[in-house]
């Protein structure tokens, strides 16, 4: 990138990301914001996450007093006592009382400057921060002196080599109310908070940073248990991995749908169905596949509470139990109205950062759609999508439909995802049936059938296809329909044999008849033998007669 | 120019004044020389005056809290009062050291 200018980690999360490294070393740099909005917590974590990197830094307030800072930074896991105590860290109180501080005459800030220095030279100071100094201008009157001297301040910040974080008030219609920024020219930050559909979110935009590239969008940054962290969400492109590995979804008979065995690694596959159409069920099953194989899931839940999921899904004979106890499955739930969604973004991805999985279930997506406006949900889960994308994350998402077989989704998903499974819960005949079927699957070639699926306590599983005369069929009338087909088959069966026996017995009159008319002709044929006969007799009874009767005449 | 308690008092009356400079700029030879002149000018005034160089002690500058430099302060009588700059308005200085009446 740029290595034009060199640059001190601040080591707050995403934040060295979107300034590819952090603020610029040795040159000061401006945080600005209105009250509460986070300024001096970003520049404790500034100057923390430096002393623990070898890097000592000097705190000079000019408003709160070291106890209370100590105090306030404390409950996110900031020991500054101990870092007190290492040399790595120091406050510089500068205080203003409130006596009367007459001015009488020319004078400039030099007790401030002679403070600073020694303070920066007690513990070999490479960081700093002045919070804020903008109290200087309700101190003094003489704003001349003043402006002056805080430009002497910061030539002289640049000269130590210090990288410094100078934090100013917002002001109306410029950064600062003192119009601090036009003293720093290296880099600004700006902070801020606000609260939409009673929703607040901070943001935190990079004004300018000379001599670098950076992120310009505004990032919704979080300030948690952890302390701050910033998220980069926009800064995604399209370059993510592509895997050929195919991974199980957990349920064999799903799997077989797809040529080649279950889904892409790093796919995003959306689950989308009414009410009741077991779409997290589905979603957990995947879940527990992957934690099966020994791989990392994030289940963030928008609807449910995590024991409940875990309730549910021993119900379908999946305990996700063990899984979560070994540490391979982490839930986390939040209602959508919880946060806004930059900050639900937010913590997704920084969840996923952290943890790390090879797949993430969002349950369901569509709640969101109730906490802001389609278009910006589309936005943040485009996000999410990517960022999954781009780490090669599985990512499963559920999507609550109100019609039934809805081909389209409110976020306008559907072009976003990989592969598709819509899920139908559909009344027929006095009951509801479970039907699945795949309507995209990205580069795999897929079943194009509906495919019954029943959920019992051996898990989910896809009944094969019927395809009777009146189309696919399901649940009893499915049964119906094969019983009357079993009966149909039957009486067929019935009918055969019985013409069978018919034909046998006509083969037999028959035969039986050739049988007579052979016998008759057998009997003519013997009375014209014995014809023939008394003819022959007959023949030679008269020759011996007509002998006979010649001799006696003779004589 | 340190610690220098070189302005003659009588000491009676406890004004303690003291002038924090640094080095000899020239704001801080002004506010020295415009202290003097202020001392010289209001014999009548128990003055007890120290400068402190801070260029030579910068500790002090945190421990007894100066930011602006010439600053001078009055510690008694209490309360504590300051007064920055070089001090060449010495009759603004009288007046707010509330030395003005107490004279």
């Amino acid at each position: 990138m740029n290595n034009g200018i060199e640059k001190a980690p601040t080591g707050i999360e995403g934040f060295d990301e979107i300034t590819e490294g952090g603020l610029p070393r040795g040159r000061p740099s401006l945080v600005c914001g209105s009250a509460g909005c986070g300024k001096t917590l970003f520049a404790t974590s500034f100057l923390v996450n430096g002393a623990r990197a070898g890097e000592p830094g000097l705190f000079v307030t000019f408003e709160e007093r070291p106890p209370d800072i100590t105090a306030n930074v404390e409950s996110l896991g900031f020991a500054l006592d101990q870092l007190v105590a290492d040399g790595l860290f120091q406050f510089e109180h500068v205080a203003f009382d409130p006596t009367d501080l007459e001015e009488v005459g020319d004078y400039d800030l030099e007790g401030l400057f002679l403070r600073l220095e020694l303070a920066v030279e007690e513990i070999g100071a490479k960081r700093i921060v002045l919070d804020t100094i903008e109290s200087l201008f309700s101190a003094f009157e003489n704003q001349a002196i003043l402006r002056a001297e805080i430009r002497r301040l910061f030539d002289w910040l640049k000269e130590k080599g210090l990288t410094a974080v100078i934090t100013g008030e917002r002001g109306d219609g410029s950064l600062t109310r003192q119009g601090l920024e036009e003293y720093v020219s290296d880099c600004v930050v700006l902070l801020d908070h606000r609260v939409h559909n009673q929703v607040s979110t901070r943001r935190l935009r990079i004004v300018k940073y000379r001599g670098t590239a950076h992120g310009t969008n505004e990032y919704p940054f979080l300030i948690g248990h952890d302390g701050f962290s910033v998220l980069p969400v926009s800064s995604l492109g399209l370059t993510h991995q592509v895997f050929d590995e195919r991974i199980s979804s957990g349920i064999p008979d799903l799997d077989e749908m797809l040529a080649g065995g279950g889904f892409h690694r790093g796919s995003s596959i959306l689950l989308s169905g009414v009410a009741g159409s077991g779409k997290s069920s589905m979603a957990m099953c995947f879940a527990a596949e992957a934690c099966r194989r020994g791989e990392k899931a994030l289940y963030l839940s928008f609807e449910e509470a995590p024991e409940q999921t875990v309730r549910n899904m021993r119900s379908i004979g999946i305990d996700l139990q063990p899984c979560i106890d070994t540490g391979l499955l982490h839930c986390v739930a939040a209602r959508p109205t919880f946060y806004s969604l930059e900050m639900h973004l937010a913590i997704i991805l920084r969840e996923v950062a952290r943890w790390q999985p090879s797949l993430v279930i969002l349950d369901p997506i569509s709640a969101f759609l109730d906490s802001g406006e389609s278009l910006e949900v589309q936005s943040m889960l485009l996000r999410v999508v990517d960022y999954l994308k781009t780490h090669g994350i599985t990512g499963v998402f559920t999507h609550l439909t109100h019609e039934q077989g809805q081909t389209k989704t409110d976020a306008g998903l559907s072009s976003l995802m990989d592969a598709w499974l819509l899920l139908l819960n559909r009344e027929i005949n006095g009951e509801f049936n479970r039907e699945l079927y795949l309507l995209k699957a990205r580069g795999i070639s897929h079943s194009n059938q509906v495919r019954e699926f029943v959920m019992s306590e051996a898990g989910i599983n896809l009944l094969a296809p019927y395809l009777g005369e009146n189309g696919a069929l399901t649940g009893s009338a499915r049964r119906f329909e094969e019983a009357r087909v079993r009966r149909r088959e039957t009486e067929r069966r019935a009918n055969a044999a019985a013409l069978q026996q018919q034909v046998q017995q006509r083969r037999r009159r028959a035969e039986a008849q050739i049988a007579a008319l052979r016998a008759d002709l057998e009997a003519d044929e013997a009375e014209l033998r014995r014809l023939m006969g008394a003819e022959e007799d007959f023949q030679r009874t008269a020759s011996a007669d007509l002998a006979e009767m010649a001799a006696s005449r003779r004589t | 120019m340190s610690e220098t308690d070189n302005l003659e008092t009588d000491a009676a009356k406890g004004i303690e004044l003291t002038l924090y400079v640094a080095g000899q700029t020239p704001k801080s030879v002004a506010a020295i020389r415009n202290l003097e002149r202020l001392c010289a000018e209001s014999p009548g005034l128990a003055l007890q005056v120290k400068v402190i160089d801070l260029k030579e002690n910068p500790r002090l500058a945190r421990e007894h809290n100066i930011v602006a430099i010439p600053t001078l302060v009055r510690k008694l009588p209490a309360p504590v009062q300051k007064i920055i700059g070089d001090l060449s308005d010495t009759e603004k200085v009288l007046v707010h050291l509330q030395l003005g009446d107490a004279s």
